[in-house]
Order: structure tokens, then C-alpha cells, then sequence
């Protein structure tokens, strides 16, 4: 909650201004009774009927101030909460752009889209309420104890001492409540996991005919939200009736001290009335004041999550290290990986790439190569060892000055909804005819001038409306439209024919002079004519050298070219 | 999955009248299946708001008995009231925590059903509607819509109970004081109903508004969540930052101006309140002055009257609730009455023993009707055979899958199985006779066993271990800490996108079906490993009709039929051989892949 306050801050003298008007509006609503109170006793002995109605004009006058300024305050209260919600989500969105890869696999992906939905959806919600509510009553409680303080301070004391049970009452429940609702929350993103499973699933289920056992699936996940939602209002529910009870029964004191204090002749029973009638304003103020307590209980579940953002520190930071003069551009030096400190993911991985020429890993399933990629770009940090571009540790780049090298198509890549010219351009600074370019280059020019609108064509998300090979084609485009200095294809051509596939590498070899090619295949084909090419085997190098050097020393870089080219073997 | 869908098809879907109507209509529908449960409620409601009601009146009749001044109060009366009062309070707070625990339950339960409504909704539609909808947008339904008639159930019925009961009482007690006075409301209720009703009006179309711009931050963030290592990768962070902040700006803006509108509600309606007493005042002075009513008489009416309003006030906070809760309701209901997949055909047989001979007969077909993708496809299969289907991307070979399967309809034509027609067939018992391996691999958070069993049930360890071993997954599997049970999680990193779909192959393996479809099935596991479970494959095609969409053109040489497709025709269909024979476009493409 502490990082909450602080975005709260800046809108404080809003916030001020907007309790003003509130407060103002407020009083106008208090006046009234007191007004009447004032025509019943004063104006009425007059028999003044001129009289009677001048007060009723300045009642209707206050009403007319009281229903300004509730409405100004409330919309003040409403555009405090808009720009506070503007300013969390925002800088909630900047920090998970700058989470590392790490941190994202720890936080995942759907509890970061509920983070950035649902919750700031709660913070919204409570910061305008709270403005709402949280000026009126108060100032409802405060004035009533202060006339009641005037009118019998004994009587007053007995209001007053029923206002800590009231408050521990409020703490205690809460206290145990609070809990609740956040671990609801972690049952409803197991909710949300299991729908969107099911979402992205729904061909397999429906071939497999799973459709009931998915639903039971469901059927339990959804039980387990609603025991949980359960049992937290079961326990929040406590604290209406408890309070009812407290003042109600202080309400009782009030009579029976008053008649005490009355018999005495200290006290008069017209004040017991107006007493009886504060207590009903405090009793309501009361209320919406644990409306408000449980609307912040729920939201500050919310802000935590938040807040467990927010607060992650930048994991992979810009070191300084010394600059080695070096033959090379890509250098890896006896690199070690592990994702969980345990297993090692890539072993002493040694290779050393001059500039211009490119680099193809081949290997199993499971053997490494994405991940290599991955280091190269700094999307994790190495175990031990060191990799370098150009002499530099790239530990010691900075992040822009590093990823705008790359030129990258992920296994998977993501498509995002917008049009197919957005889609290769990627918010880059680059012409339309640097993006055609890049859409020829990119084997992707045919199939979308055949599209409906071309280049404008929208595409949807995760290019649902496109097939594999389109995809690949559309991200492979993206990372060559901005003429990158290095070229990393991991698998994105797979899903080509081998025509376009032979194409495509043509176009590149020929068209990006300048930019070394990092590709990995499972086709020996697609990397066979590359310069370096690395026989990755659980996280090993098998063997590295060229094509014709593989050949000749790898069995098994020998017998995969073998199997798949069905003995045509071409020298390069 | 190939779609080539209008780009309007998802924003069209959202232009609907506003049924306030038809939305309470279908939400009462739900509250009816409980409807003791809610009478029960009504009961409570009433009879704790009533005793609640009665505790201003003991306490005058305490007061009364003080009235009489110095030494003279009458202590017996008093107590006497005082214990009444205290019980009174006691069991109207009992009740109503009673009351409280029992909407929980019956809110929970209407959610409860509704979540599962929407999902097996979401269960029956046509594949259409996924690869036209963002998964975003689904989910927000199913979470954030259905939580917002959730809180608006559980709190606004009750306080709507308890304000018809204050309201309805305390003008019993105004109608005995004075109905003279009561003349004022005659002026002050209309007024309250017409500017609700104004206002509802105005701010209705806000909170849909809001509802949507709501939605289309969650499917923006959704996607910009899941596409964040591209994003890093090109450093476009600021970039979609910026985007971020125009989406983020929408909801914000879109939640303000709803809000802008709601909280005008309250005070105004407190306004009309306001208004009454000094009516009241007025009024009642003036009859006063006419000795048609006594000061005491004043001085209740107004304590009345201000229990009258109150609650009136209250509702209008309810109001805003009420609103977003009927526009979450009109989106989700929307979902639950999207025409559902077309229900089989009434004499719809039931596909059992199937051969597994498949035919198309001059079938055409298009996602949309403007775009044909298939025209007149015709090909015959013989049980047991392996067909082949090759062309280049965006030819339509998927689409045949789509077909074959009934995940959509053709527009003409008609596909036979065994000679029947496949639209005569239940859905089900026709897609059980498939098993098929995709390009997008698709596993749940579950143990391995759990995602390898899952078109078998009661599949036993034994059998899940075999075909594992024969999809050269098993030793992979076995090297993992919890073995078969360990917990595939959805962003986890530690499994390949090639052993997945050894898992996937696996999965099918363990199925008994007729006819088997490999869509790119092999194109994530490398070569050397596909080499190694090419025995498995051949063995999983045995005696199967298998449909292979393959690039690798040395996997499918061996079938009994290629079918090249281009441009929705079958251009050339035959063997190998004969194809290579005919020296076109299939031998044009085998060439290239050496080139």
C-alpha cells in the first residue's frame, strides 16, 4: 500500500480542493435541519407567513449549493481517480516491459494481465470512493460529536466510548478478511489459466471429444472461487451487524444515563431528542464508513500485487567492463547456463564468429539452440563464461545500444493486432518502401498484395487469420526491415516450403551484405551453406566447423544431411 | 488456423440495442432457480428492517417517559422500553447477518451457474467464433463481467429489500401524521423519477461504453503481455508504451465519463430531499400557523420523512452499481446467446465402425462466402491409405482438415465417410474416429501422464509409458525430476516446443481411431529425432486413413495419394511417381527443395 500513497501525492491539493467543495456541500446539508429547527422554535411564534416563506427560499438556496458542490466534488473525485489510475497503470506497464525474462517466467504472463487489469480496475474503484464517501462522512461524525459535545458532554462520552469497539471490531475482522480476498485472487487466475487454456485448446478438445471432462475441470476450479468468495463475505458480513449492535446499545445507555441525569434535574429532555437524532447521522456516517473499509480491504489486496511489481528491481544491469581488442564479432567463451541454478542448460558453449560471416546451429529438440540466442541477446544473464560483440562484454552494452543490433524472428513469434504494414514496421522509424522492401526480401510481398487491403490488411491477434506460413513470412519481414547488424531466424522458416525457404536465404545473402545471419534449423538444407555451423547436443557443442567439414568429421551432422536430403549430397 | 475473416467481423459485434429489459429478463431467470432461498431473504429483510423501524418509536416512548422533568421520570417505563429496544436491536442485527451470509450464498450460486453457462457456452460454439474473438476479450467476460454482477447482487438486493421496507413504512407513519403534508411528495417523487430516469438514460450508454473500452485494455494487455520478449528483442518498449498509454487513456476516459454522469445521481437525488423538508417546512408551518397540526406532529414527519428519502437516496448509489452490472450482464448474455455450433441433424447417426474411406464430391467453401477458398474439391480415399496434401502456404490445405473434421461447414459439395455424408453424422462420433497431431501444439497445466492420457480415459501408466517411448519422449520425461507427474505449466521454460509436440504425438498414438491427420505434425522435432520415431509414425499410420500436411517432401513420398493443392483447386493429384512423371508443379517443387 506504502507505493500507493505515493502516487496519491501529487493529486493531494486536487484532492484538498475537491474535500473544500465537499465539505462546503456538506454543511449546506447540515444547515438544513438546523434551519427548520430555527423556523419551528423562532419564526413560527411570529406568525410571520412573509417570514416562513423568505427561510423556505434559503433552504432551497442551501439545497441548490449542497447539490452543486456534491456533484463538482464528486467529479473533482472522479478525475483524481482517472489520472491516479492513469499513472499506476501506466508505470505498472513500463516495469513489466522492463522485466527480465527471468522475472517474467516468475511473475508469468496471465497473473501480470490480471495485475494490469483487474486490479488497477480495484485501485480505480476505491480511490474515487473513497473521495466520495470518505470526506462526507467523516465530517458527518465529527460535526455530530462536536454538537452533541455542546449539547451534554456526559451523554457524549458514552457516543464517544463506543467508537474504539467500533474501530476494533472493524480491525479484527478485517484483519482475518484481508487474507481472504487475496488468495481469492490467486483462485481466480487459476480460473482465468483454465478458460484461456481451453480458448487456445478448443480444436484439440473438440477432436478429442473432452468437451465434459473439460467442463468438470472447470466445474472445479469455479467451486473452489466461489467457497473462497464465500467464506471471505461470510467473514466481512460480521462487521455490519456487530456495529449495529454496539451503537444501538450505546443509543440505550444514552436513554438510561440521560434519564438518570434528567430525574436530577441536570439535563433537559429536549436535548436527549436531538441527541437521539446526531446518533442516527453518526450511526449512518458509521455505515459508509465500513462500506469504505471493506472496499479498501479488498483494493489494498490489489495494490500489494501491484506493488510486487513495481517494487522488482532491474535484474540485469549495465556493468562496466574493460573493452578487449579482438578479431572477432561474436565471441562465446566457455558460456554455462542455467535457468534455475540447478541443471545446466548449455555447457562450456565456445565459438567465435568474424564479422560478416553467419552461423548456423543445427541439433535436437531440447538441445540449447533457442537459448543461445537468448544469451547472445541478453535476455538472461550467463551462469559463467562470457559473450562479446565486437571485444565488448555484452554484459557491459547498454540495453538499447544492444537489441537495436538484432534483428530477430522468435520460434513463436507474436503477431499483434494491427495491419500487416504495422506488423513488419513495429513502431521503427522505417518508410513504406523500406517495409515492401523488407515484405520482398522477406518471401511476404505475394501473399499480401493478394490480401484484401494489402498492406493495410489488419491482421488479428496472434495472427489468427493468417496460417503458419504467413506468419513466418510477416515476422521474418520484421526483422529485416530494419536492416539489422545481426540476423537471428530461430526456426521461422519452418513452416516455408523448401522453394520459398531457398529463396528466402538467396534474398538475404544477396540483399543484406552487411548483416550477419544467425540461423537455427532442424533442415540441414537451410544452413548448409552458411559459413559456421554448430552441432548442438544437450546443450553441447557436438562439433562445429563448415558444411564440408561436418560432413567429413560429424556422424552425425552427416547422417541427419543424409536422411534428409535423401543421398544428394552437394558439395558447397 | 487459417481464417481470412473481415477485420470488422469483431467490432460489428459489439452494436446492439441496449436491452435493459432483456437483461433483467435473463438475470432473473438465474435468481428464479432459488427462489425460496430469496423469499427466505425477502422475509429476513423484512422483519430485521422492521424491528430496526421500530427502535426510534420504543425510544420515543422512553423519552416520553422522561419527559416529565426533574424527579419525575418514570424509571420503570423507561427500562422497560430500553430492554425491548435492546432486544429488538439485537435480533435485527442477528438477521441481518443472517440475511448477509444467505445473498452471499445465493450470489455465489447465480455466479457459480452463470461462469459455468459461459463456458459451456464457450464449449459449444463453433471453432468460428475463437479464431474471430481475442482470448482476452472471452476471458474478461467470464472474470470481470460476471464479478461485476457478483458484487451488484449481493449488495444491491438486499439494500433494495430494506429501502422498500423503510420506504413503504415511514410513509405509513407520514400518511397517519398528516396526509395534507404528505401533498408535497406529490411534487418531489415525480420530479426524483423523472431526472432518475433522465439520468439513467445518459449514463447507461457510458457504463457499456466503459464496459468495452474495459475489454479492449484487457485484450490489448493480453497481447502486448504475451508478445513482450518480441517487444524486448526490437526494443520497441517505448514504443508500446505509448500505445499502452493511448488504450490506458481510453479506459480511464471511458470509466470517468460513466462516472462523470453516475455520481450526479446521488446528489441529486439528495437534492429532491433536500428540497421536500424545506417544502415541509414551509408547508407544515403554514398549516401549523392554520392549527391543522401540532409541533410534535412537524417534528415527526420530518424524522419520517427524512427515513423516506434516505433510503430513495441510498437506491440512487445502488443505481451506478446496478448499471454496470446490467451492462457486464448484456455482454455476457450476448456471448451465451451466440448461435451455438448447429446441433446434428435429428436422424443424425452415430459413426461406428468405420472403415475409414473418405471422400470430398465437388466441395466449395469460404470463411466467408465473398472469398472462396475451396472450388469444387473432389478426391477419393481408400481405407488404410495415406494421403498427402501439398501446396504452398495459404493454398487451403488446412482447410480441408477444417472440413473433414466439421469444425466448419462446406458451402456445397458434401464429404462422405464410409459413404455417408458427414453432416449425417453426430459431431462427436465423427471426430472420435480422428486422431490428429497439429503444428500449434497444444498441452494444459497438468502432469505429462495427464496431457498424454488425455484422449484416453482411464488410460494406465503402462500404456502412456509405451507410447512415450515409442514418440522418443520417454527418456526425456523420465529425466525430469517428477517423471510422468511432473506439472506442464504454461509459460514454463522447461520444455521445448519440439517436445511438445512429441507429447502431442504420444497423445495421439494412444488413441484408437480410424482415420489419423498430421498437420505439420513433425515440423518442430528435428530431424534425427524425427528419423527415430519414424518406425512409431509408420506404426501410428497402419491401417489408418492418415491426411499428412507435410513440407519436408521426403516424409510423404511413400503415400498413396498426393494432393497438390493451389489457389483452392486440386491442380494434379496421384503418386509420387506419376506425379514427377507429369513433371508440373509437384516435381517443380520437389526439385527446389535441393536448389
Amino acid at each position: 500500500m506504502r507505493t500507493m500513497t505515493n502516487y496519491i501525492r501529487p493529486y493531494l491539493l486536487r484532492m484538498g480542493y475537491g474535500f473544500v467543495i465537499k465539505f462546503f456541500g456538506t454543511i449546506m446539508d447540515l444547515l438544513l435541519p438546523w434551519i427548520l429547527a430555527y423556523v419551528i422554535d423562532d419564526v413560527i411564534p411570529l406568525k410571520n407567513i412573509q417570514m416562513i416563506f423568505v427561510w423556505g427560499a434559503i433552504m432551497i438556496v442551501c439545497s441548490i449549493l449542497a447539490l452543486w458542490a456534491n456533484i463538482f466534488a464528486n467529479r473533482k473525485a472522479s478525475g483524481v481517480a482517472r489520472d491516479f489510475t492513469r499513472d499506476v497503470r501506466h508505470d505498472l506497464y513500463v516495469k513489466v516491459t522492463d522485466l527480465s525474462s527471468k522475472q517474467l517466467d516468475q511473475l508469468t504472463i496471465p497473473s501480470l494481465v490480471s495485475r494490469l487489469t483487474t486490479d488497477t480496475y480495484n485501485m480505480h474503484q476505491m480511490v474515487g470512493m473513497i473521495q466520495r464517501l470518505g470526506v462526507r462522512a467523516p465530517i458527518l461524525i465529527l460535526g455530530g460529536v462536536v454538537i452533541t459535545m455542546t449539547l451534554e458532554p456526559v451523554l457524549c462520552m458514552i457516543l464517544v466510548a463506543t467508537l474504539p469497539f467500533i474501530g476494533l471490531t472493524v480491525y479484527l475482522v478485517s484483519r482475518k478478511g484481508v487474507p481472504m480476498f487475496s488468495s481469492l485472487q490467486r483462485y481466480i487466475d487459476q480460473l482465468v489459466k483454465v478458460v484461456r487454456e481451453n480458448v487456445t485448446g478448443i480444436r484439440v478438445i473438440k477432436a478429442l471429444s473432452k468437451i465434459d471432462y473439460e467442463k468438470k475441470r472447470f466445474e472445479k476450479t469455479n467451486q473452489t472461487v466461489v467457497d473462497q468468495e464465500t467464506k471471505a463475505n461470510y467473514t466481512m458480513a460480521l462487521i455490519n451487524p456487530i456495529m449495529n449492535i454496539l451503537l444501538n446499545v450505546g443509543l440505550v445507555f444514552i436513554i438510561i444515563v440521560g434519564a438518570q441525569r434528567v430525574n436530577a434535574g441536570i439535563s433537559e429532555p429536549g436535548k436527549i431528542v436531538a441527541f437521539l437524532s446526531y446518533f442516527t447521522i453518526i450511526l449512518t456516517a458509521m455505515m459508509n464508513v465500513t462500506r469504505l473499509f471493506i472496499i479498501y480491504s479488498k483494493a489494498s489486496a490489489s495494490a500489494d500485487r501491484i506493488e510486487e511489481v513495481l517494487l522488482k528491481t532491474k535484474d540485469l544491469q549495465v556493468k562496466e567492463l574493460p573493452v578487449l581488442t579482438s578479431d572477432y564479432f561474436i565471441e562465446f567463451n566457455h558460456v554455462n547456463f542455467s535457468f534455475n541454478q540447478k541443471e545446466l542448460v548449455l555447457e562450456d558453449i565456445d565459438f567465435h564468429l568474424k564479422k560478416n560471416q553467419s552461423l548456423g546451429i543445427i541439433g535436437a529438440t531440447g538441445a540449447g539452440k533457442s537459448t543461445i540466442i537468448q544469451l547472445l541477446m541478453r535476455f538472461y544473464d550467463v551462469s559463467s563464461g562470457s559473450i562479446l560483440i565486437n571485444g565488448k562484454n555484452i554484459q557491459s552494452i547498454d540495453e538499447k545500444t544492444l537489441r537495436e543490433m538484432f534483428g530477430v524472428t522468435f520460434q513463436n513469434d507474436t503477431i499483434f493486432s494491427d495491419s500487416v504494414s504495422e506488423n513488419i514496421r513495429f513502431g521503427r522509424a522505417l518508410n513504406d518502401e523500406q517495409i515492401s522492401l523488407a515484405a520482398q526480401n522477406g518471401m511476404a510481398s505475394e501473399f499480401i498484395e493478394n490480401l484484401s487491403e494489402q498492406y493495410d490488411t489488419h491482421l488479428e491477434a496472434k495472427g489468427a487469420n493468417l496460417s503458419g506460413g504467413q506468419k513466418q513470412r510477416i515476422l521474418i519481414s520484421r526483422a529485416l526491415a530494419g536492416h539489422p547488424k545481426i540476423l537471428i531466424l530461430d526456426d521461422a522458416s519452418s513452416a516455408l516450403d523448401y522453394k520459398t525457404d531457398a529463396l528466402l536465404r538467396q534474398a538475404i545473402v544477396k540483399n543484406y551484405p552487411e548483416t550477419t545471419l544467425i540461423m537455427i534449423a532442424q533442415r540441414v538444407s537451410s544452413i548448409m551453406q552458411l559459413d559456421h555451423i554448430l552441432v548442438l547436443e544437450e546443450g553441447k557443442i557436438l562439433a562445429q566447423g563448415n558444411h564440408a567439414s561436418l560432413m567429413q568429421h560429424c556422424d552425425i551432422y552427416r547422417e541427419l544431411a543424409v536422411s534428409q536430403m535423401g543421398g544428394q549430397i552437394y558439395e558447397v | 488456423m487459417k481464417f481470412n475473416a473481415p477485420k470488422s467481423a469483431n467490432q460489428k459485434t459489439l452494436q446492439k440495442p441496449k436491452n435493459t429489459k432483456y437483461v433483467l429478463k435473463r438475470l432473473s431467470q438465474y435468481l428464479l432457480h432459488f427462489k425460496w432461498m430469496i423469499l427466505l431473504a425477502i422475509v429476513l429483510a423484512v422483519i430485521s428492517n422492521v424491528l430496526a423501524l421500530l427502535g426510534p418509536m420504543l425510544s420515543g416512548k422512553a423519552v416520553d417517559a422522561i419527559e416529565l422533568g426533574k424527579g419525575m421520570v418514570d424509571f420503570k417505563t423507561v427500562f422497560y422500553y430500553c430492554f425491548i429496544m435492546v432486544i429488538f436491536y439485537v435480533l435485527s442485527s442477528v438477521f441481518s447477518y443472517i440475511l448477509s451470509i444467505l445473498m452471499v450464498k445465493i450470489s455465489q450460486k447465480v455466479v457459480y451457474q452463470m461462469r459455468r453457462d459461459v463456458f459451456n457456452q464457450l464449449m459449444r460454439l463453433p471453432i468460428g467464433y475463437f479464431d474471430t474473438h481475442a482470448t482476452g476479450d472471452i476471458i474478461s467476460k467470464i472474470s470481470y463481467d460476471i464479478d461485476t454482477i457478483n458484487t451488484s447482487l449481493s449488495n444491491d438486493l438486499i439494500q433494495i429489500v430494506a429501502s422498500l421496507i423503510t420506504v413503504i413504512g415511514s410513509l405509513g407513519m407520514m400518511i397517519a401524521i398528516s396526509p395534507t403534508l404528505l401533498l408535497v411528495f406529490c411534487f418531489t417523487v415525480p420530479l426524483s423519477i423523472v431526472l432518475t430516469k433522465y439520468m439513467t438514460g445518459k449514463t447507461r450508454p457510458m457504463f457499456s461504453k466503459r464496459s468495452r473500452a474495459l475489454g479492449e485494455l484487457n485484450g490489448f494487455v493480453e497481447e502486448m503481455v504475451s508478445g513482450q520478449k518480441t517487444i524486448t528483442a526490437y526494443h520497441q518498449e517505448q514504443n508500446m508504451i505509448e500505445r499502452f498509454d493511448k488504450q490506458n487513456e481510453n479506459a480511464v476516459t471511458a470509466y470517468y465519463r460513466a462516472e462523470y454522469y453516475g455520481s450526479m445521481v446521488g446528489p441529486t437525488v439528495n437534492f429532491v430531499n433536500n428540497l421536500s423538508l424545506s417544502l415541509i417546512s414551509v408547508f407544515g408551518a403554514i398549516l401549523f400557523l392554520m392549527q391543522h397540526l401540532s409541533l410534535g406532529d412537524i417534528t415527526s414527519f420530518v424524522l419520517y420523512s427524512r427515513k423516506f428519502s434516505g433510503p430513495i437516496n441510498e437506491a440512487a448509489n445502488i443505481v451506478a452499481e446496478l448499471q454496470s452490472a446490467l451492462a457486464a450482464g448484456e455482454r455476457v448474455f450476448k456471448l451465451i446467446d451466440e448461435a451455438p455450433e448447429l446441433e446434428d441433424c435429428q436422424d443424425a447417426v452415430v459413426l461406428e465402425n468405420v472403415k475409414g474411406a473418405v471422400a470430398f464430391h465437388q466441395v466449395d467453401f469460404g470463411y466467408t462466402p465473398d472469398r472462396p477458398i475451396l472450388k469444387k474439391v473432389s478426391f477419393e480415399a481408400e481405407p488404410g491409405q495415406t494421403i498427402a496434401i501439398v501446396g504452398p502456404t495459404g493454398a487451403g490445405k488446412t482447410t480441408i482438415i477444417n472440413l473433414l473434421m466439421r469444425f466448419y461447414d462446406p458451402l456445397g459439395g458434401e464429404i462422405l465417410i464410409d459413404g455417408q455424408n458427414i453432416q449425417s453424422l453426430t459431431r462427436e462420433s465423427l471426430r472420435k474416429n480422428f486422431s490428429m497431431v497439429l503444428q500449434d501444439t497444444w498441452l494444459f497445466e497438468g502432469s505429462i501422464f495427464e496431457n498424454i492420457a488425455y484422449g484416453k480415459d482411464n488410460a494406465t501408466l503402462e500404456e502412456v509409458m509405451k507410447v512415450a517411448k515409442a514418440a522418443h519422449i520417454h527418456t526425456f520425461i523420465t529425466q525430469l525430476p517428477n517423471g510422468y507427474d511432473t506439472i506442464l505449466s504454461n509459460d514454463g521454460v522447461n520444455i521445448s516446443k519440439g517436445q511438445k509436440q512429441l507429447l502431442t504425438i504420444a497423445r495421439a498414438m494412444l488413441l484408437d481411431s480410424k482415420i489419423l491427420i498430421l498437420d505439420e505434425a513433425t515440423s518442430n522435432v528435428d530431424t534425427r529425432t524425427e528419423r527415430q520415431i519414424q518406425a512409431a509414425m509408420l506404426s501410428l499410420m497402419e491401417g489408418k486413413t492418415s491426411f499428412v500436411i507435410a513440407h519436408r517432401l521426403s516424409t510423404i513420398q511413400n503415400a498413396d495419394l498426393i494432393l497438390v493443392v493451389q489457389d483452392g483447386n486440386i491442380i494434379e493429384q496421384g503418386t509420387h511417381d506419376e506425379l514427377m512423371a507429369l513433371n508440373q508443379f509437384y516435381a517443380s517443387l520437389y526439385q527446389a527443395q535441393y536448389s
